[in-house]
Order: C-alpha cells, then sequence, then structure tokens
C-alpha cells in the first residue's frame, strides 16, 4: 500500500523522477522547488483522497452486500450515487431553468459537492424512511434500485433539455476524480469515512451473525432493526461522503469485498473490515496511477479505469477458484 | 395461544386454541399433518414471528418482555431455512452459536471454546471441523446446525424439523442425543417433526395438532385417548395402539 503511495506521487502530468518524489516526501533537498510544491500541494492531498475513497467505497460495498445477502449489492444500491447525480445534474443543468437562483449561478467544486451531497442524502432518506416501514431487507435492495431508476429518469429528462456545453461538464463530474481538493475538503471527507469505519467496527458482531440470515441473527440475540439502521447509516456516510467529493465511482465498492473475500477465503468480518480498507485504498490508487500513465497533460476518467482494471481482475479471480465465495 | 401471520391489517390464523408447557428436562415434539402450523408454531415460540393472540411464557416471563440478547440465552432455534452464507467452517459456524454470550467484538473467551468443542464433540463432528459448510451434506449441515444450537447453550432448543435429510440410523441419534440433552442437562427441547413413531418411541410429551381439536399428554396417554387415530384419513392409514405406530392399508 506504500509503495502504491508512492507510485502514485511520482505520477502525474508534470514528470518528476521518483527519487526526487522519495526525497521530496522525506524532506530531503530536492532540485527543483516547483516538484516539491507540485508533491506537496497538489499530489499528497490527491493520494490521501484516493485512499480514502477507496476504502470508504469498498467499505460500504461489503457492508450492503452482507446486509442484503447478495453478492450483487454494492454502496450505491441505497440509491446514494443516483441521488448524488440527481443533485450535481440539477446544479449543472438545471442552472437555466431556475436561473433566478443565486445559488445555481455559482458552479465549482465546493457548490457541486454541496449539491451531490444534499441530493444523495435525500434519496437516502426517503430509502430510510421506508426501510423502516418494511421488514423484508430484499424488498429494501429492491426500492433502493428503484429510487435509483427515478432518479436516472430526472437527469436523462435534465440532460435532454439542456446545452452540449453544460452537458459535457456534467459527464466529467460522472466520470469522477480524486484531485482537485482541498485542504478543508479533506478533513471533512477524512471526518464522514471515520465515522463510518467506527460505525462499522462496532457492527461487527451483528454483521458475522448476518451471516446466518436475519432469523438466524435475530436468534443469536441481534437487534435487526437497529443494526440494519445502523449498517445504512454507516453506507450512507462513506458512500454520500465520497460520492459527494469524487463523483460517482463505480465498481470499487462492488469489486473489492469480492476480491478480499477470494484473497482471504474467509467470511468473518473482523479479518474483512481491515482487509478490504486496505484492499480498497490499493486498487484505487492503481486505478488512479493508471488514469495518469499518458503522463501528458491528458488525465483519463477515473470512473472508466476502476472497471476496465478491476473487471478482469474479478472475473480471473472468480474463473481461477470455480466458486465464489460469499 | 394463536398462531398465524398478519398481512396488512389481515391477520390469517394458522391455528388457535393452543395451549401446553413443558418443564426442565423433557424432550417433547410437535406432530401433525403437512400445513397444519407445526413451524408456525415453532417459530412463534422461539419468537422468530409474532403472535397473534395469547402468551408465551419462560419462567413466567412473557418472551417478548425480554430483551432480544437475553432471550438468546434462555431460547436457541434450528429453522428449516437454510442459512446465508456457505462459505463459514463448521466451526466458525459452530462459535456463533456463542454469540450471546461474547463481548462487543465477538472475542470468545477459554470458557466458549470448551463449550464450541463439546457440543462438535457431542454431534461427531470433529472431522469437518475444519470444512466449508458448502462441503458438507444436507444431513451433515443439519448437525452442524444443532451443534451451533447446543453451544448457544440455552435452556430451551427449538429445532424445526432437525432429522429430515437424515438416514434412519442419523435421525434415531440425532433424536437419542436429544433425548440425552433433554434429561442430563434439565433443558426443554421441542422439535417438529413427521416421525410421529419415533417420536412416540423417544419422546416425554408430545403435542398433535388436529384440525379440530390439538392434544398434549404423554405417549401412552395420547395412545389411551386415541389421539393419534383421526390424524389421518382412516382410508389409507391407521393407527396401531400396540405396536405405536401407523400401518397402511392395503
Amino acid at each position: 500500500m506504500f509503495l502504491c503511495f508512492v507510485l502514485n506521487l511520482s505520477l502525474g502530468s508534470v514528470t518528476i523522477p521518483f527519487t526526487a518524489t522519495l526525497k521530496s516526501i522525506f524532506g530531503g533537498a530536492v532540485e527543483n522547488e516547483s516538484w516539491h510544491y507540485i508533491i506537496w500541494n497538489y499530489r499528497i492531498p490527491k493520494a490521501f483522497t484516493a485512499v480514502l475513497v477507496g476504502s470508504g467505497l469498498s467499505l460500504s460495498g461489503l457492508l450492503m452486500q452482507t446486509l442484503f445477502r447478495n453478492p450483487l449489492a454494492g454502496p450505491f444500491v441505497l440509491g446514494i450515487s443516483s441521488g448524488a447525480s440527481l443533485g450535481a445534474a440539477l446544479l449543472i443543468m438545471g442552472s437555466s431553468l431556475f436561473s433566478h437562483w443565486y445559488f445555481f449561478e455559482v458552479i465549482d467544486d465546493v457548490s457541486l459537492a454541496i449539491a451531490s451531497s444534499i441530493g444523495s442524502f435525500l434519496v437516502l432518506l426517503a430509502v430510510i424512511t421506508v426501510a423502516s416501514r418494511v421488514k423484508d431487507t430484499m424488498a429494501l435492495l429492491i426500492i433502493g434500485l428503484m429510487f435509483g431508476s427515478i432518479t436516472a429518469a430526472l437527469v436523462s429528462v435534465l440532460s435532454y433539455f439542456t446545452d452540449a456545453e453544460k452537458l459535457q461538464q456534467y459527464i466529467f463530474w460522472a466520470f469522477g476524480s480524486v484531485g482537485n481538493l482541498s485542504g478543508g475538503q479533506l478533513a471533512v471527507l477524512s471526518v464522514f469515512i471515520l465515522a463510518g469505519v467506527i460505525l462499522s467496527i462496532t457492527s461487527l458482531k451483528p454483521l458475522n451473525a448476518l451471516l446466518l440470515g436475519e432469523n438466524y441473527a435475530r436468534s443469536l440475540g441481534v437487534h435487526l432493526k437497529q443494526t440494519r439502521f445502523i449498517i445504512i447509516i454507516a453506507t450512507g456516510l462513506l458512500a454520500g461522503a465520497v460520492t459527494a467529493f469524487a463523483g460517482p465511482i463505480a465498481f470499487i465498492g462492488l469489486a473489492v469485498p469480492h476480491l478480499t473475500r477470494q484473497i482471504f477465503n474467509t467470511t468473518d468480518h473482523k479479518i474483512l473490515v481491515p482487509a478490504v480498507l486496505v484492499y480498497g485504498a490499493i486498487l484505487l490508487l492503481l486505478c488512479d496511477l493508471i488514469a495518469q500513465l499518458p503522463s501528458s497533460s491528458y488525465v483519463l476518467p477515473l470512473n472508466a479505469i476502476t472497471s476496465v482494471v478491476g473487471a478482469p481482475v474479478v472475473i480471473w479471480l472468480l474463473v481461477r477458484k470455480k466458486k465464489m465465495i460469499f | 395461544m394463536g398462531i398465524g401471520y398478519t398481512s396488512g391489517k389481515k391477520q390469517s390464523y394458522v391455528a388457535d386454541q393452543i395451549s401446553f408447557g413443558l418443564s426442565k428436562g423433557e424432550l417433547g415434539a410437535i406432530v401433525g399433518i403437512n400445513g397444519i402450523g407445526k413451524s408456525t408454531l415453532l417459530r412463534t415460540l422461539g419468537n422468530v414471528q409474532p403472535k397473534l393472540s395469547g402468551s408465551v411464557m419462560i419462567n413466567n416471563n412473557p418472551i417478548e418482555s425480554l430483551r432480544p440478547d437475553v432471550l438468546a440465552t434462555h431460547i436457541s432455534v434450528v429453522l428449516t431455512e437454510p442459512i446465508a452464507s456457505k462459505n463459514l467452517t463448521v466451526s466458525q459456524l459452530v462459535s456463533l452459536g456463542r454469540h450471546p454470550y461474547t463481548n462487543w467484538i465477538g472475542t470468545l473467551s477459554g470458557e466458549d471454546q470448551i463449550k464450541i468443542l463439546k457440543a462438535i464433540e457431542m454431534l461427531e463432528l470433529e472431522s469437518l471441523q475444519h470444512h466449508k459448510c458448502f462441503e458438507l451434506s444436507d444431513g451433515q449441515l443439519q448437525k452442524v446446525m444443532i451443534a451451533r444450537a447446543l453451544a448457544q447453550d440455552t435452556e430451551i432448543i427449538l429445532l424445526d424439523e432437525p432429522t429430515t435429510h437424515l438416514d434412519l440410523y442419523h435421525k434415531v441419534h440425532i433424536l437419542k442425543l436429544l433425548q440425552r440433552i433433554a434429561h442430563d442437562t434439565e433443558k426443554v427441547v421441542l422439535y417438529t417433526t413427521h416421525e410421529i413413531d419415533l417420536a412416540i418411541q423417544l419422546c416425554d410429551k408430545i403435542f398433535v395438532m388436529n384440525k379440530s381439536q390439538n392434544n398434549f399428554g404423554a405417549p401412552c396417554e395420547l395412545i389411551e385417548s386415541k389421539s393419534f387415530e383421526e390424524l389421518f384419513p382412516k382410508d389409507t392409514i391407521t393407527f396401531d395402539p400396540e405396536s405405536g405406530s401407523f400401518k397402511i392399508n392395503k
């Protein structure tokens, strides 16, 4: 993980030698002052964001897969990313429709983050409200997906009425990115991720009991409603914060828990939770690294890389082991 | 007590007028034809699903008044539903039975380890300990689930058709084991079954579920009161009180 971190630092649109990167990190003198500046002010925050984003998404994916006992569940089954997309779409593309509102005039990273947080929070709130009414967890899964389709439909209606420039801006947001976070934003993101991780750690034991199914978990003394609520909140914090700051990054949340289960061959959450955090961070650092590999001024969209790189790995692991472990 | 399902505001009763009690050290069985509500009754007793009317009491406390984690130290269940993750090893699954007693993160103490090993030994699962559940046969998995319930070390063990998927030898073996657990460790063991002949031979008390009336008592009393004879249509199967078994009419 450390290696990936350093590798990630040394690559970017400005070529900086690997040794210079190391020197710069450990406080040595670097020949080129601007390298030092780039590393400390641009690349280190970016690498930290990648670590937080990767860990957060992976952990929320694991939580959802265990809660729904469904290997296809990911951090976004509760409609979090679609809510965020709707928020972002409303801000970017709706500005022409609601031009008399001042808020819509300023489209920058901060207002985007705010809009997508509000969007994901509102959708999550709706899902939680419904969740307290339905007893069946599987129904909750479907409801989350339905909310997703509704927001996706709204977004496509918006994009139909918007002009090309705005549409492009929205699509760039949807590509996902771990760059351009200020120190303050990074701090906010860390607080949310930390809260999510702490909530997950407190529910390690019920998570393990849930491996037997809800009825058995209840017979083992798990307070089902409370546990479900905590897990949903944790996922909302993790996935919501990540989506707000880095855009809807696909795949990591679905794939990393599978990768980790295959590698560790266990279902014990006491091992899985830390492992998933580390692997998620590694995978996203690697993906971000590949996204910059062209080494020119172009940076490939992160969202495409995560799937292009990650999917074959998961397929390869599944084929090799011939058995899906869940 | 009345049992059944609630759907919206509508309650559909599966069975009503149920009343019986078991005391420490007794092995009980619930018998009856398919669809009469044996599993529903058992699940209601274990608080897996809510009752519609009446009350279920443990040591004179209604079960709903107990917190879930406290109730888990009184009642353990073995259900017919499959477990969600079959990637657990046998010993991991049995260890989950200690869940109500472990600390917030689920660390097993020395005492927990002893109880887990004992449960594994009682069901002769030592050789399978490190196997994954998806490698086991249905019968072996059933034994593992029973071991898990034993590891939970509760005064009451409820089992929903514990002998399905097992051959006759293992059926008898499991039932004798349940009988021994009930008698030796002063536990209440209650299970649902279709094997009425075996239940008659091994159980202390039987609850016979029948549409018109439900009977409860020791097997001999029930035979005397001819409770088993109305269980099935007389033209296909008749009950032979002498041997305590059913005969097929040829």
